[in-house]
């Protein structure tokens, strides 16, 4: 019998942006470990919450959000989940919510720990579930939660009167922060953050809009790993670094005629939707295996930032993905499939969050028809593994494909 | 030239030869599918119906959920296409093609060539599907077939108001414990079926000449529903469950004039 051959892995470039945002994703959670051990107070922060507060004030925060979709995609989702279930809450309730509800009693998870926080950072801009999650967290942890509501906007345009409500709040978060921490807001500080983020955003908003050249420079689900740095350390200098090296990495792609799609590009697609965390190599591979890139998603998108002072981050806070209207949503992602050349759609109906798979089913029709292009959805969940099925999935996409190639043919 | 398509089904594998793109010489429906020898079953049938030896097909497709199980295909399509196809063969006015299979639901919308340009599909829930109303006839202690021969008799058709399989089968317990008929529940469960796939029709666009393929097209009760919650008349052919196979031959005769020119 022959030996099993194993694959070395090459050692990673430390000049590379994929291994800079390894580093910092890892990074964030060993900050906040480092900073709990020295005495301070951290906290758990919502992924749309302004990171630009925490950041100005010196404080160390983690995102439940982002690691509920590293244990759901390290394969232990199911088992978080069904823990608090066990514990009384419901299977329609967000999986991310499970997922931290249970960590938070459980406080140890082999595929991701963070420090269990001092107080929580609400902001409601993506989900409302959110609120009842964190609350629940407050209440059994006994610690402050700072909640900013940032209501859904049924107009197009962010009125003056939002702005104003929610820069309140962001004040209000500010001296409350300042009171349980003891740490101190600095205008100087806070344009420099300002600057640093508006940096990581330009670069990644530029380095997400490569995918207009045909072929791509890029898998599109690199996007969903480099976007964790993007929702944990926009705001600091090291991020804004890497991101415009990814920037420059994926115009060096495209001029040598390289991509990390590592296969002939046949097909081009928008992915709707947050990622099916626990079957990130089914979904990804269903596409690769065919030719299909997903090139471009909102969601990536959605943590890019970018304003000139306070109360433009007011704005944009108020102008995040889930907050907007379907006419701006659909605007939006009419746009993003058209710069990109998209040539179908492909809507994650998540069973995790009913807000926006809510509104995808018109918004999608009505992308359909502006860009003439096939819509097609396929159940499935972002970190609960028995909301999926795989087969169904491959019938979905393989019908995808054959009316983008028919498309293609002239048919 | 012959092709063959072989639809590998949830519940049932089905194969069809084709003589040139056209002349059924064989088909076959065996009620077993993958993990089974219902898929060899089928392939014995035609070639023996047929009296083809496996080298007389220039051309094999195989669709349905265990199409990548089977190894002996040319190719592989998805069932969507392979229904498109088939059903535009047969009525080639189709804009709609309603294909109710073992496991899901699916709706296609057909261009005036016959190509379909959008599809959907029914979620996880096996309510509205071929499984649905196997668990029902079960509970009724009736033969599938005879679900249209009751639904006819119904005079009040029952109200079967549950999405989820597993409440409505206490639901259909519950009316029977009640004293409500079995003609009247029937008809019930078709309606159920029926408006749930209907409501997938309308989000793809319901556009005539509609037509009902896979397995449940055989069933009128679930067809008359269908043309009462639709508004439309419905096309249907007897072979509706075999369009998947039908579809599946069609294409490899187009692929294999594509390869030999």
């Amino acid at each position: 019998m022959g030996e099993e051959v194993k694959k070395k892995r090459r050692a990673p470039d430390p000049n590379s942006a994929k291994y800079k945002l390894g580093q910092i994703a890892a990074k964030a959670y060993s900050d906040c470990v480092e900073a709990k051990a020295r005495g301070e107070k951290i906290g758990w922060c919502a992924s749309n919450f302004p990171v630009e507060i925490p950041e100005t004030l010196g404080l160390h925060v983690c995102y439940p959000e982002n690691q509920a979709a590293a244990i759901a995609a390290r394969g232990g989702g199911e088992r978080m989940c069904s823990e608090s279930e066990g514990d009384g809450y419901s299977n329609d309730i967000c999986a991310y919510a499970r997922i931290s509800l249970a960590y938070m009693k459980l406080k140890k998870a082999p595929e991701q720990d963070m420090p269990q926080p001092d107080f929580v950072l609400c902001c409601n801009n993506i989900c409302n579930c959110m609120i009842k999650w964190y609350e629940n967290i407050a209440k059994e942890l006994d610690i402050p939660m700072i909640m900013i509501d940032i209501p859904f906007n049924p107009d197009y345009e962010v009125s003056d009167a939002e702005v104003e409500y929610i820069e309140a709040q962001f004040w209000d978060a500010i001296h409350q922060l300042e009171d349980i921490t003891g740490k101190k807001w600095s205008d100087e500080r806070f344009k420099e953050v300002k600057e640093i983020s508006g940096r990581s955003s330009r670069a990644w908003l530029k380095a997400t809009a490569c995918a207009k050249y045909v072929p791509s420079p890029f898998n599109g689900f690199d996007l969903l790993n480099h976007m964790a740095v993007m929702v944990t350390a926009r705001g600091k200098a090291e991020a804004a670094e890497a991101m415009e090296t990814l920037l420059k990495e994926y115009e060096e792609n495209h001029k040598t005629g390289k991509s990390t799609f590592r296969t002939d590009e046949k097909y081009r697609i928008m992915f709707e939707g947050i990622a099916c965390w626990p079957w990130l190599r089914a979904t990804s591979t269903g596409l690769k295996s065919r030719g299909i890139n997903m090139v471009t998603t909102i969601y990536a998108d959605a943590f890019g930032f970018i304003y000139d002072d306070f109360k433009g981050m007011c704005r944009a806070y108020a102008r995040v993905p889930n907050a907007m209207n379907l006419e701006l949503s659909r605007d939006k992602r009419i746009k993003l499939c058209k710069d990109n050349h998209v040539e179908g759609l492909l809507v994650h109906t998540n069973r995790s969050c009913k807000l926006w798979s809510g509104f995808m089913a018109e918004m999608s029709k009505q992308i359909g028809q502006a860009c003439g292009i096939p819509v097609v959805s396929f159940d499935g969940d972002q970190a609960d593994p028995r909301n999926f099925s795989e087969a169904q999935y491959d019938t979905r996409v393989q019908g995808l494909m054959e009316i983008m190639e028919a498309n293609k043919e002239g048919h | 030239m012959f092709t063959l398509g072989i639809d590998i089904g949830s519940t049932t594998a089905k194969a069809a030869i084709l003589k040139d793109g056209k002349e059924t010489v064989a088909s076959s429906i065996v009620i077993a599918t993958v993990g089974t020898d219902g898929v060899s079953q089928a392939i014995e049938n035609v070639f023996r119906d047929s009296g083809l030896k496996k080298e007389d097909i220039q051309f094999t497709v195989a669709t349905g959920y265990g199409r990548k199980t089977f190894e002996g295909a040319d190719l592989q399509v998805s069932e969507l296409t392979c229904h498109a196809i088939g059903v535009h063969h047969e009525f080639n006015n189709v804009r709609t093609v309603i294909d109710i299979g073992g496991q899901d639901a699916k709706v296609l919308s057909l261009n005036e060539q016959g190509r379909m340009v959008n599809f959907v599909m029914n979620d996880k829930c096996a309510a509205g599907t071929g499984r649905f109303l196997d668990v029902m006839a079960n509970i009724l202690h009736l033969d599938i077939s005879q679900l249209e021969v009751e639904a006819a008799k119904a005079t009040h058709p029952a109200d079967i108001s549950s999405t989820c399989t597993v409440f409505a089968e206490s639901e259909v317990i519950s009316q029977l414990a009640a004293g409500t008929k079995i003609p009247d529940l029937v008809a019930g469960i078709c309606q159920s079926v029926a408006s749930r796939v209907a409501a997938l029709a309308k989000r793809v666009g319901v556009k005539e000449t509609v037509c009902m393929s896979g397995g449940v097209a055989r069933n009128a009760g679930v067809r008359t529903a269908m043309e009462k919650e639709l508004g439309v008349r419905i096309a249907y052919s007897e072979n509706a469950q075999l369009m998947g196979a039908f579809g599946a031959a069609l294409y490899a005769f187009d692929k294999a004039n594509t390869v030999n020119s």
